[in-house]
C-alpha cells in the first residue's frame, strides 16, 4: 500500500490538515477525512454531477480530481453556502420555495452548480440556464422545478 | 469504484516535467485536466504507477496569435475556448465546438491538449485539429518535434507520441473571412460524446467552392477526413443541393463500426443528415 501524504485543504474558508493516499479523490477526502458529507457520490465517472463542488469559484466534479491536486485551491461545498439555517443562500431558498428537490440526493450538486454559475453571472439567459442545468442528473423531479428555482434565484441575485 | 494506488508528483516547471517523464519510471502517466484519465482510473481501466501532474504549468495555458497561426497551449481548458474573443471563422468554430464538449463542470477542468493526447475518434478537438491540418508540438528532454494532425492520431486512445513526450501546443491556421466553418453532431443526451460529429471548412469565392475540408467523427478509429465529400464540394455552387450531394458521397465512403450506440446503417444516416447541417448556415436552398 502506498503511504499517505500530509495535505492541507482549504474548504469553505477553513483549513483542514489531513493525510491521504494520492488515490483519494477530492469527493472521498471531503466526506471521509474532512467529515463534510454534504458532497454526494453517484456515478464516480463525471456523469451525474452529485459531487459537484466549486474550485476557485468554478463548478467541477469532485470525483474526477484527486485531493492532492487541490493544494492551494479554494474549495467550496454545500456546507459553505450559508452561514446558518436562518440565512439560506438565495439558491437554497429558491430550491425550498419552488420544490426543487424530492429525495435530495442530487441537490448538493445542483446547488453548487447553480450557485457557482449565478455568482459569476446572474444575468444568464434562459437558454444558458437550461444548458448549465443539463450538466447534472436528477432521478426524481423531472427538472422543471429545478429550472424554476434557478430562474428565481437568478432574479434574486441580479443587482 | 476507487482507483488503484499510485505515486504522485507535481512539477513546477516544464523542464522538471520533461525530466520526470524521462527518468525511467514504469507506467508513469501525465495527468492534465483528469476528465478522461480519472474516470478510466476509477473503473481501473487505467492503473498508472505514477502520475505526473502538469496542472501547475501555467505557461501551457496561453492562446497566442503569431502571424497566420493561433497557438493553443496544451493546458488551455475547454471553457477558455468556449469564451475566446478570437474573431473570424476560426473563432466561431472554436466556440461552437467547445460548447459541445461534455458539460460545464467538465469544461472547467478538461484541456485541449488532454483531448488530443487521449485521442477519442469522436472528440471535437481531435476532429477540429484534423479538419484544419493543425500542427502538434510535442517536447521531451531529447528535443522538440512537430507532428501534422494527419500523422498524430494513430487509433483509439493511441497517438504518435512517445511515453517521454509532452504535448505542449497546437498551431491552428487563422481562417480568412471567405471561409465558412461549422459543426453538427448527434448525441443521445446533452454533453455525451457524439455518436457522429461532422465539422466542415469550405472556402467560397463568388458562390463557388474553391477549397473544402470535411472531418467526421464516430465512423473510424480516428478522426476521419472525407476525401469523397471534399471532392464533391470542390468547384460546385455552394448551397444546400451541393451539401446534400457531398453528404451522400461521404455516407457512401465511410465504413462505420456498429456498437451499442448505433449500427453502421444508422451512423451513415447520421452522416447524411449532419454534413449539410454543419455548413448550412448561410447556404441558399
Ligand atoms: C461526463 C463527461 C463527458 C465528456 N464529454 C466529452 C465530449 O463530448 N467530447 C470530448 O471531446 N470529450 C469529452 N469528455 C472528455 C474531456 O473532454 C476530457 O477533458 C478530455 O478528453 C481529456 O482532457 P484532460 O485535460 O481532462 O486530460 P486527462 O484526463 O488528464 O488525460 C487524458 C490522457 O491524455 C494524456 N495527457 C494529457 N495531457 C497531456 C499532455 N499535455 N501531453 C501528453 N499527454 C497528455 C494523459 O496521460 C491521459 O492519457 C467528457 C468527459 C466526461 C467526464
Ligand atoms: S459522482 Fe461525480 S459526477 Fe457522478
Ligand atoms: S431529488 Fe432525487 S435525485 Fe434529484
Amino acid at each position: 500500500m502506498t503511504a499517505t501524504v500530509p495535505l492541507r485543504l482549504l474548504v469553505n474558508g477553513e483549513r483542514h490538515d489531513i493525510s491521504v493516499e494520492p488515490r483519494r479523490t477530492l469527493a472521498d477526502a471531503l466526506r471521509e477525512d474532512c467529515q463534510l458529507t454534504g458532497t454526494h457520490l453517484g456515478c464516480e465517472h463525471g456523469v451525474c454531477g452529485a459531487c459537484t463542488v466549486l474550485l476557485d469559484g468554478q463548478p467541477a466534479r469532485a470525483c474526477l480530481i484527486f485531493a492532492v491536486q487541490c493544494e492551494g485551491v479554494s474549495i467550496r461545498t454545500v456546507e459553505g453556502l450559508s452561514a446558518d439555517d436562518e440565512n439560506l443562500h438565495p439558491v437554497q431558498q429558491a430550491f425550498w420555495d419552488h420544490h426543487g428537490l424530492q429525495c435530495g440526493f442530487c441537490t448538493p450538486g445542483f446547488l453548487m452548480l447553480a450557485a457557482g454559475t449565478l455568482e459569476e453571472d446572474p444575468e444568464r439567459s434562459d437558454e444558458e440556464l437550461r444548458d448549465i442545468l443539463s450538466s447534472n442528473l436528477c432521478r426524481c423531479t423531472g427538472y422543471q422545478n429545478i429550472l424554476a428555482a434557478t430562474r428565481a434565484a437568478a432574479a434574486q441575485m441580479r443587482p | 469504484m476507487k482507483p488503484s494506488s499510485f505515486d504522485y508528483v507535481r512539477p513546477n516547471t516544464l523542464q522538471e516535467a520533461l525530466e520526470l517523464l524521462a527518468d525511467g519510471t514504469e507506467d508513469s502517466k501525465v495527468i492534465s485536466g483528469g476528465q478522461s484519465l480519472v474516470p478510466m482510473m476509477n473503473f481501473r481501466l487505467a492503473r498508472p504507477a505514477r502520475l505526473v501532474d502538469i496542472g501547475r504549468l501555467s505557461e501551457l495555458e496561453v492562446i497566442r496569435t503569431v502571424d497566420d497561426r493561433v497557438h493553443v497551449g496544451a493546458r488551455v481548458r475547454h471553457v477558455q475556448l468556449q469564451n475566446t474573443p478570437l474573431g473570424g471563422p476560426l473563432g466561431s468554430l472554436l466556440r461552437r465546438s467547445a460548447a459541445l464538449v461534455g458539460h460545464l463542470p467538465i469544461r472547467t477542468r478538461g484541456t485541449f491538449g488532454g483531448s488530443l493526447a487521449h485521442s477519442d475518434a469522436a472528440s471535437e478537438w481531435c476532429l477540429l485539429t484534423r479538419l484544419l491540418d493543425a500542427e502538434i508540438t510535442v517536447r521531451s528532454i531529447r528535443g522538440e518535434r512537430v507532428i501534422p494532425a494527419a500523422e498524430f492520431f494513430v487509433s483509439v486512445f493511441t497517438t504518435a507520441m512517445e511515453p517521454d513526450e509532452l504535448l505542449t501546443s497546437v498551431a491552428l491556421p487563422v481562417l480568412p473571412d471567405d471561409h465558412r466553418t461549422g459543426i453538427a453532431e448527434f448525441a443521445r443526451r446533452a454533453g455525451d460524446f457524439a455518436i457522429v460529429a461532422v465539422l466542415g471548412d469550405v472556402t467560397v469565392s463568388d458562390g463557388t467552392v474553391t477549397a473544402a475540408r470535411i472531418a467526421i467523427g464516430g465512423v473510424d478509429d480516428k478522426p476521419f477526413r472525407s476525401a469523397a465529400a471534399e471532392k464533391a464540394l470542390l468547384g460546385g455552387t455552394f448551397g444546400l443541393d451541393l451539401l446534400q450531394s457531398a453528404a451522400e458521397a461521404a455516407a457512401d465512403e465511410v465504413d462505420p463500426p456498429s456498437d451499442a450506440h448505433g449500427d453502421a446503417v444508422y451512423r451513415r444516416d447520421l452522416v447524411r443528415a449532419l454534413l449539410p447541417r454543419a455548413l448550412a448556415a448561410g447556404a441558399a436552398a
